[in-house]
Parts: structure tokens; sequence; C-alpha cells
């Protein structure tokens, strides 16, 4: 295996919440620091550095990511989302998001970005997930301030609300 | 169970938090998240990998050649710009945020380096060449007292650093007259609350007016500003502190970052430009604040029936290496309350404060109850248990009487309103208290372990800025003048168009201030909850502060709350006075709703409350005679009820005390030790509930907290104080699957000094759930002595009892040592086909080593028996260079020799002693060797598990080159010593 340069700059083409991004990114950036400090994509937070606390969950390419374990330069091609993309419009709340509000499911706010990754991307493909795949899904994430039981009500909310709005919608 | 109370107005409502949309989306503005000038700077602080050593030199030139480095910044540069921090007691000692000439803990800072990046600076920090002579470590609190110590801080000539005794009452007489005397010896762990944001800074200085500008995610109390700007030597008019809007967490812990505050803005200094530092996670457990362990002897002299009739505390608190500000508070949070729940009036108290070779403590959630309850509830336990009596019996006899309050207790608490009987009787009948009897019956008779806690506590808020002072004695106290009191502030300012702003000096972490705030001013103003805007960021060159500012002590919906509403109250009968002339009534019949001010006689005789309230700007002279304007009113507010420490020591140390009464049932799996919460009630009395799911978060957080310091959480050290728990992968913070929901209680009793009748209620689970589980687990197994955490290995000796060691001792086993170093020893041979002089000389020849010793790259023989190398080795993921020394002795040319080493790194540190023997055999050489070395630091905490097998590898790599090199030849078996010295460090 060549021997890379810590410095060396490589091009990454990849989506950002479906705007395209080219950047110069050194081989040792990681994606958390190129999303929040050459990005200026801050709302996705880092709380360890080394893949515990789930803090900094994206998805990529559909599926949750610790974006403090993996290289800027592994994303190229990717399509990246993280919690800016969530919201439909700027003054409406998805529905997860709603049922965080509505449930009391975040105090200081700092884990939730990522929670909210996770639980998007169960929902998505398991749209009636039960509270033991939330609590699964959940187990990779840690909260100091909530104790969890709001958050796990929030996403039972948010279920029942995607529930209401697909029987509408059919 | 959900609150339920029922109100008119807002206050009392659990409406949606203002704060939540902003988060939601991804706009919150937490420290890392702020701009910053295009000329910031990144910090990062070498840290030390030792508990105790002499730093003998730090070479510093390597780092300050790396480009895109503006400075590199030791303790002594920090000394010439700063001054020794404040330390809360009498006592000769210096307390600075860096190392100077001594590290005393694992992580202290010892050198700052600034660069562009913080890749870079990181870079650099690995170029910083420190040498160390380690010392003796003191790493428990009761050892530190010993005769011989090893002394921390010579200057203080003792370990213990303050001491006091106190008397209430006559605790001599009713011990002497006791029926039973039954006592209790605790050793309460380390544990830090550790938010998941951790603590970040940006410092300015500004050269042409010798002034700082700071923003931390600093959480108060604002005491510490005084400390920092003495600490930077100039007046607190040139220290401008400030807040970001949003802070992930902090549960006392961010009081810490002030520390770094300082060096920040030293290092801003020096390098001529902002600086910015974020925290890493690896910093924040290693070194960041810890709260205090303390090991506790509690005597209770007890009469036939369970009463107490007195209670002798011996205390010795360890505030690590050093007693940083606000310390020993910790100590002393608690010194009105140290007879908990119970109306007990006779009181002895011992409290000594120890430093060791530990990380400095500070604020964090519970400050000081947990330490106090843990003996005080399983003592409570013991005393039924011995007597015979029921435990509810116990803590029922033995509670403050309904008619008592408010109650002063023997050590001069003033309980302000509760009713804890009433309180205690209605969790039992909502909690299920006798179904869960049933339950304990049931499952016992199915073979299982269960257990039944219960734990009473007083919980206290809104801190007597005073009570620290209760550390120093009388004489001392009168001689520095009298502390006391807590001031509130907040600010309401109302615009030209009428719009309403809220200021306060509360600093949030999470808890919503904002919204509450809303809802308060809203309903007393008669407005819309949308129309008030509030502000909780703090800069003290711009807003009302006082020393008490901040969010600590739970004193915010008490105080800062209650603040807000009399201010709100100021402006409302103004704007009454206003509207009465344009109303044409008497302003008494002027009333406030939905935005208009209106006649309450008459409620069609209305105006705009915007019009009003905009009077002042555009016609102020048109306000009544003798009424002032209401743009902008600031109220302070400080309880009367929290004076001074009496002469006799008696201290009210806090304002508000709400009470708490839980049980739980807890089954234990008899196979593995683990803990199953099976039910858990927690009784709240906070006073007035202003907004019920807040106060419902509030308690579900702390149990939450609480659940990991009773089963998980430790910060543990070895015995050669290498720190054992350095990520959250070894610090285990409870997840959503440890964590059970909590059946929550209120039973509402209002605080009559407080504006709005509310109390504290943060805090509170902290102090009463690690005990209430420790209690069950006693239940459960029938143990007395219980030490947290109760990991599933600490219940299995409580089942089980010790394990014993095996009876055929594997030999060349590595194991963790009970000194916490990890330990390598290891013995085995290699052949080389080389004369044994040729290979005693090899051995010997530094280019020879150099070319054989895995990662060397440069060694240097600086006596015939003295070698020095650089080393990068690698033990799985973690890449770290290292610095060996290498001593030989012994010496039987060309037959044996004995090699000694240390070695030192970034990543951790190594010693070890081996022994080479060279046999000849056939014209080839055996080379024999057998090694004993320990390795410590960052390594030995992170990649412990990865170390042996690295060892053998690197070991087995020395001899096939050394092999090779002499021409030929095979190793067998896997270790050498020398190399062992080598490897030793760089592990
Ligand atoms: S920051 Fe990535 S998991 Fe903690
Ligand atoms: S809301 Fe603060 S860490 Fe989860």
């Amino acid at each position: 295996m060549p021997q890379l340069a810590a410095d060396t700059k490589h091009r990454v083409a990849f989506h950002l919440n479906g705007r395209k991004v080219e950047v110069l990114a050194e081989n040792r950036m990681l994606l958390s620091d190129l999303l929040r400090h050459e990005l200026g994509a801050t709302g996705t937070h880092v709380g360890c550095e080394h893949g515990v606390c789930g803090a900094c969950t994206v998805q990529v390419d559909g599926a949750p990511v610790r974006a403090c374990l993996i290289l800027a330069a592994q994303i190229d091609g990717a399509d990246v989302r993280t919690v800016e993309a969530l919201t439909p419009t700027a003054q409406q709340l998805s529905p997860l998001q709603a049922a965080f509000r509505e449930k009391h499911g975040l105090q200081c706010g700092f884990c939730t970005p990522g929670i909210l990754m996770t639980l998007d991307a169960l929902l998505t493909t398991r749209p009636d997930a039960s509270e033991q795949e939330i609590r699964e899904h959940l187990s990779g994430h840690l909260c100091r301030c909530t104790g969890y039981a709001t958050i796990v009500a929030a996403a039972l909310a948010a279920v029942e609300e995607i529930r209401k709005e697909q029987k509408y919608n059919a | 169970m959900t609150i339920n109370l029922q109100r008119a107005g807002l206050v009392g409502r659990s409406m949606p938090r203002v704060e939540d949309a902003a988060l939601l989306i991804g706009r919150g503005r937490y420290i890392d998240d702020l701009p910053t000038r295009r000329d910031t700077a990144h910090m990062v602080v070498l840290r030390s990998p030792h508990a105790h050593a002499e730093i003998r030199s730090i070479d510093v030139s390597k780092a300050l050649e790396v480009e895109g480095v503006h400075a590199v910044i030791t303790g002594d540069d920090v000394a010439a710009l700063t001054r020794s921090l404040t330390v809360g007691v009498k006592a000769d000692v210096e307390c600075w945020p860096i190392a100077r000439d001594r590290v005393r803990y694992v992580g202290e800072p010892v050198a700052l380096v600034v660069a562009d990046t913080r890749y870079i600076a990181e870079d650099a920090l690995d170029l910083i060449a420190v040498e160390y002579d380690m010392l003796p470590v003191v790493m428990d609190p009761e050892a530190a007292l010993q005769e011989d110590a090893a002394l921390l801080h010579p200057s203080l000539g003792s370990n213990c650093i303050a001491e006091r005794s106190f008397r209430y009452g006559d605790p001599e007489s009713a011990f002497a007259e006791a029926k039973h005397r039954f006592a209790i010896d605790v050793s309460y762990p380390r544990n830090s609350c550790t938010p998941i944001e951790t603590y970040g800074v940006i410092a300015e200085y500004d050269p042409g007016e010798d002034a700082y500008d700071v923003t931390a995610n600093f959480q108060g109390p604002f005491s510490i500003h005084a400390v920092v700007a003495l600490a930077l030597k100039v007046p607190g008019n040139r220290m401008r502190l400030r807040t970001p809007p949003d802070s992930g967490g902090s549960f006392g812990v961010k009081q810490g970052v002030f520390v770094y505050a300082i060096l920040a803005a030293v290092a801003a200094r020096v390098s001529g430009r902002p600086v910015k530092w974020i925290e890493d996670r690896l910093e924040h457990l290693m070194a960041s604040v810890s709260a205090t362990n303390r090991a506790t002897r509690l005597e209770a002299a007890v009469e036939a029936d369970g009463r107490i009739t007195a209670l002798r505390w011996d205390q010795i608190e360890d505030c690590g290496a050093h007693l940083r500000a606000p310390e020993p508070a910790t100590l002393y949070r608690m010194h009105g309350n140290m007879t908990g729940a119970y109306a007990i009036a006779n009181v002895a108290i011992r409290n000594r404060v120890v430093l060791t070779n530990k990380t400095p403590t500070g604020l964090n959630r519970g400050f000081g109850g947990p330490q106090i309850y843990y003996p005080l509830e399983r003592l409570m336990h013991r005393i039924a248990d011995e007597l015979g009596i029921d435990r509810l019996e116990v803590i029922r006899r033995n509670l403050v009487p309904s008619d008592a309050f408010p109650y002063r207790t023997a050590t001069g608490a003033l309980l302000d309103s509760g009713d804890y009987a009433a309180a205690l009787d209605t969790a039992l009948a909502n909690g299920n208290f006798d179904e869960l009897i049933e339950r304990r019956r049931q499952a016992r008779a199915a073979g299982k372990l269960y257990g039944i806690g219960l734990a009473a506590a007083v919980e206290p808020s809104v801190s007597n800025m005073g009570y620290i002072t209760t550390a120093l004695t009388p004489e001392q106290r009168a001689k520095a003048g009298p502390k006391n009191g807590a001031q509130a502030v907040a600010t309401i300012s109302i615009d030209p168009l009428g719009a309403v702003t809220v200021k306060v000096a509360s600093v949030p972490q999470g808890q919503g201030h904002r919204t509450v705030l809303a809802q308060v001013v809203a309903e007393r103003l008669g407005i819309p909850f949308k129309a008030v805007r509030v502000n909780t960021e703090l800069d003290t060159a711009r807003d009302a502060w006082s020393i008490a500012s901040g969010n600590y002590s739970s004193r915010f919906a008490a105080a800062v709350a209650g603040t807000a509403r009399l201010a709100a109250d100021r402006i409302r009968d103004r704007l009454a006075e206003i509207a009465a002339g344009q109303l044409n009534v008497e302003a008494s019949q002027v009333d406030f709703l939905d935005g208009r001010i209106f006649d309450r006689l008459n409620p069609d005789n209305s105006i705009s409350f915007n019009r009003v309230a905009a009077t002042s700007h555009w016609a102020p002279g048109m306000l009544p005679e003798g009424t002032d304007h209401t743009i902008q009113e600031t109220v302070f507010w400080t309880p009367e009820q929290l004076e001074a420490p009496t002469s006799k020591d008696g201290i009210n140390s806090s304002l508000c005390h709400g009470f708490i009464f839980d049980f739980c049932g807890i089954e234990i799996d008899p196979a593995t030790g683990a803990v199953r919460i099976d039910k858990y009630v927690t009784m709240h009395d906070c006073g007035r509930v202003l907004h019920p799911a807040m106060v419902e978060g509030q308690v579900r957080g702390a149990f939450a907290q609480a659940v990991g310091a009773a089963l998980f959480e430790e910060y543990a050290y070895g015995q050669d104080g290498s720190f054992l728990s350095g990520t959250l992968a070894d610090y285990l913070i409870p997840t959503v699957m440890e964590v059970p929901d909590p059946v929550i209680l209120h039973y509402e009793s209002p605080s009559p000094f407080t504006p709005l009748g509310a109390k504290g209620v943060g805090e509170g689970n902290c102090m009463s759930t690690p005990v209430c589980i420790a209690n069950a687990i006693a239940d459960a197994t029938g143990a007395i002595d219980i030490t947290l955490p109760l990991s599933p290995g600490r219940i299995g000796d409580l089942i089980f009892g010790e394990e014993k060691p095996s009876s055929q001792p594997q030999t060349r086993t590595p194991n963790k040592s009970s000194s916490g170093q990890r330990q390598l020893t290891g013995q085995g041979s290699a052949t080389v086909s080389a004369s044994r002089q040729t290979v005693w000389d090899m051995l010997l020849d530094p280019a020879t080593l150099e070319a054989i010793i895995p990662g060397a790259h440069g060694v240097e023989r600086v006596s015939a028996t003295h070698f020095r190398a650089d080393v990068t080795l690698g033990v799985g993921p973690v890449k770290g260079r290292y610095r060996a020394e290498i001593k030989l002795s012994d010496m039987v040319e060309p037959e044996a020799v004995t090699l000694s080493g240390s070695t030192q790194g970034a990543l951790g540190f190594g010693n070890g002693v081996g022994r080479i023997t060279l046999r000849e055999a056939d014209g080839k050489t055996i080379v024999g060797y057998s090694y004993e070395a320990g390795i410590g630091g960052k390594v030995a905490s992170v990649g412990g598990r990865l170390l042996d097998g690295a060892a053998r590898v690197v070991i087995g790599q020395f001899f096939q080159a050394l092999a090779r090199h002499a021409g030929g030849g095979t190793p067998h078996g896997g270790l050498l010593s020398r190399l062992k010295a080598l490897l030793g460090g760089r592990s």
C-alpha cells in the first residue's frame, strides 16, 4: 500500500443534502471536520470522536454513519444527508422533528441531530418500527440530559404520525 | 405518571419550548459553531502522562519549526503573565492552571501549541520533548494522610490542605446516653456527569487596552469571573467573559472550563491572534473536572425505637491534585443538611480536605449530595435491620415533623416548607408500594434475587454564596468580612413598538429557561407567550450580572424565574398607572389580558398593550407625574434568609429545600450479576411546578445519570495513578437499554421564600438514587458493605464471594497488576549465527541497534552503558512516538547483561528490567532473555488488551532483525528483554 502523506489534498466530490459539493480535503480529514469546519454545516455535532456517542451521525447513501469514524475522502461520489436536510421547508418541522418538540425529546439538543438521523433512516425503511426496534437503534446514542424516555416517546409519536399521513394519502 | 396540575394562565403548563425549533433543524449555536475572526488559530494542550513527576526539561524547538505553528507555551510562560489561582482556604500553596516544575495528575496541562489548524497543532504537539523524573504517587484519600505519604505540595507540609471540626448541640452526651450506636464506613467513588458537548473557549487579547475577551461555554457561578480576572492580572472590566447562545449540557461540569479560559487567554496574548480551543473527549474524561470521591465514617446514636439522637461525621474529601475554586465547596454545600430529612438535634463533624494525584474536582450535579446521602441512607437501612424494625418505620420516626416548618436543622439550614410524612405516604400509596412487596415475595419464591431499596432526602437549591466560608474558622471569617446571599437578576425591556424582551444571567445548558421566562413574563403582562423574547446569553461587559449568576445549585426556577416575576410586577404596575390615565380609571382597576390593558369593571374600555408600552419611548412627557418609564427594568434579588455563617458555624447553606422519597425494586441475574431495575418510584416536593414537562425532564435526566453512577460509571485510576477510563467505551454512560422510565410523583409545598413558590429540582435524583439502588442490592444479597459502582463483577463478589486465584497459575501471562499498570513478563531464547562476542558487540552498538530495533529513528550512545532512542511504534490503531532510555548493568562480557529502561511518549510510558544471556552452541549463539515490564498512560488505559500481543510481535521482530543482521539464524520464543525496555516504553 502506498504511504499517504498526511497533508496531501484530494478532490472529493459528493452530494450534501441534495447539492453537489466539491472540495479539496487532506487524506486525514474526518468527515465530521469536513462538514463542520470546511463546509460550515454545523448541525452535525461531535461528542467523542471515537465512535461511541453517536452525536455525529449522518446518512451516507441512506445508511446512518458516524462522521467521526470515516474520512472525508471516503465519501467521494456518495450522497450525504445531515440534520439540515430533514426540514421540508424553513418554517416547517418534519413529523419526526415535530414529535421531538411535542414530547420534549431534547434538552440541550447536542445529541439530537445524530439521533434524528438514525431515526430518520430507520423510519424511512421501517415506517412501522416497533418500540423494541426503536430502542435498539437508539442504543447507539448517548444522551446525558433526557434519560431517553421522552426520546422513545417522540419516536413512537412520529411513527404514529407517519401512519396517519400514509393513511390519509392512500 | 405525568403531573396534572390545573392552572389558569401560562405558568404551570407544559408549553412547547421556544428553544427547540432551532436545535431540531441543526441551527443551534454552540461554541464550536460560532463565527470567528479569520486569523483565529487553534490551541491544543500537551498533557502529562504521569500522575506525579518532576519536569526535568521541556524542549519545544522541534514543535516551533513546524509550518503553521504560531506559539508553543509552557507553564513558565503562562506564569510570567498570570498569577496563581485564588485558593478557597488559607493555605501556603500555589495553584496554577498548567504545570510548572511538577506534574501532579495524569492529564495535567504541560504545554500549549497554537497553530493554524488543530491538525497542525497536534502534529507539533507530538514533537515536544519532555523529560520527567517520576515521583511516588498518592491515590487514596486515607493513604494521603499517612505520615509516609508522598507530598504533592511540599509547601503545605502535608496532603491535608484544610481541616475543621464542628459541634452542634451536645453530641458527646447523646452518644454517651444512647442505647445503641451504629456506624458505617463508605468510600464514595469518583464520577462525573460528562456532558456530550466538551469544553470550548475562544479568546482574544487587545494589547491596546490590555484587555481580554473570552467566550467560553462556562456555566457559572460568575464568582469565578473574579478568579479569572485576578489570575490574568487585569481588573474585571478588562476581562470580558461571554457565553454562547447554546451549550450542550453541563451539569456543573462546565464550571471547570475557566482554567482553559485563562490558558487560551494567555495563548491569544502570546501568539498575537484570537485562539480557539475545543477539548476532545479523551481530554474531557481524563482531566476536565470530576466530582469528589470521599471516605466517610458515619456514626449514629440511636434509641431503642430507632430514633436517632446524634450523628458523628468524619469525612475525608479528595479534591485531586489542586484545590481549585470553588472547592472545597463540594464538602460544604450540604453543611446545613447533614441530618438529611431527619430531625436530629446533635451533630459532630470532622472535615478534612486532602490532595491526591488525580484530576482536580469541581461542580457536578448533586454537588456533595450523593456523598452525604449514600452513608446516611445506608445507615438508616442498617439501623432498621439491626434493631429488627421495619425500614420505613425507622425513616418515619426520624423525619422532620410536619408541623415544624420552617425548621432549623442542627447545622443551620432553614427548611422552608414541606410535609415529609404526607409526601412519603402519598408515594407509597400512589407508587403501589404494597404491590412491590408482593413482587419481591413472588420473585424470591421463584428463587430469584430481588431486593427493595428506600431513600429519603432533602434536596437543597439556590446556594448561599457564603456557605463556602464555613470552611474558614469564625476568626478567619471575621477578618475576611461576611459573605452571604445570592443575587439573581432579570431585566425586562420594552422596545418602541411595544415588544418585550427578557434578559437574565442564568446561562442555561438545555434547561429551557427561555421558555419558562416567557411564560412567567407573558402571563404577568397579559400578552401572548410568543410575544416575549428571552435572551439568556451572558456578556459580562454589557449585561447585568453578579457573582451568583449562572446555572448551578438548581437556582433557576426558585431564584431567576422569581426575579423575572418581580421585574414584571414593577413594569406592570407602571404600565397600569400609565394606562389608568388613558382609560380614565384608577390604576388599581386596570387589568392585563390577551395583549390588551383594560378596566376590570368595564372590559370594553381598553387599549392595546403595545401602545401603552411604547409610551415611554414616543411620549415620555405623557407619563403620569411620579411614574417612571417602562423602557427597561432590572431587578436584583437576594433572599434575606441566606445569612452568613453564625459565630457557632450554623449555616443556611441553601434557600430552598425540596423533599424526595424514592423506592425501587431490583432483580439481580444470579448467573451474570447483571442488575435490572424492575421498578423505580420517585416522589418530589419541589414547591410550585412552573413547567411540568421540564420538571419531569430534570427528574428523568438526573435519574439516568444516577443510574450510571450506581451501576457503571467510575473515573478509575491505577495505583500508579494512570487513568483507566479514558474513552466512552471505558467510562460507561447508560444508554436507552439500561435506563428504565421511573414513576414520577409530586407533592406540592410552595416555598414561602421564593417569589413564585418554586424550589429547585434538577439534582435530587443524583443524591437519592445511587443509595436507593444500593439499598435494594443490599436487600437482595444480604450484603452489608456495598461499594459503587455496582458493576456485574462487584455484584458477583457479593453473590459468590471473591474469586479465588487459579490453582495452576499460567506462566508468561500478561495481566493488569493491582497498580493499574499493564504488567508484561516473559522469557524466551533465539539462536543467532554468530559468535558470542559478535552478538555482544552488536547489542552494544548504536548503529546496529538502530537497524534492528523496530521503529527506531535515532539511537544515541550517551555513555558506554547508557543509550537513548526515539522509537515509533503502533499498537493496533494507536501509533505513537516514544523516547527510550536504556541502561546496562551487571555486565559480564560476553555472557550476560542486565538492561533497565524506561520510555515515554504522548501515548504512554513504561519501564522494565531484562536480563540477556549469551550461550555458545555449535558456533552459534543462543540468546536467552527474560523481562518484566510495566506500561502505563493512555495506551495502557485505551489499548491494554492489544498490548500483550503487540509486545510479543515487537520482540520477535527484534530477534529476527538481530539474526538477519548477524547473517542468518532463527528466533524462537518470543520476547527480548532489552526490547522490552523499549517496548515497555512504547506501548
Ligand atoms: S462524535 Fe462520532 S460517535 Fe461520538
Ligand atoms: S439533549 Fe442534551 S445530550 Fe441529549
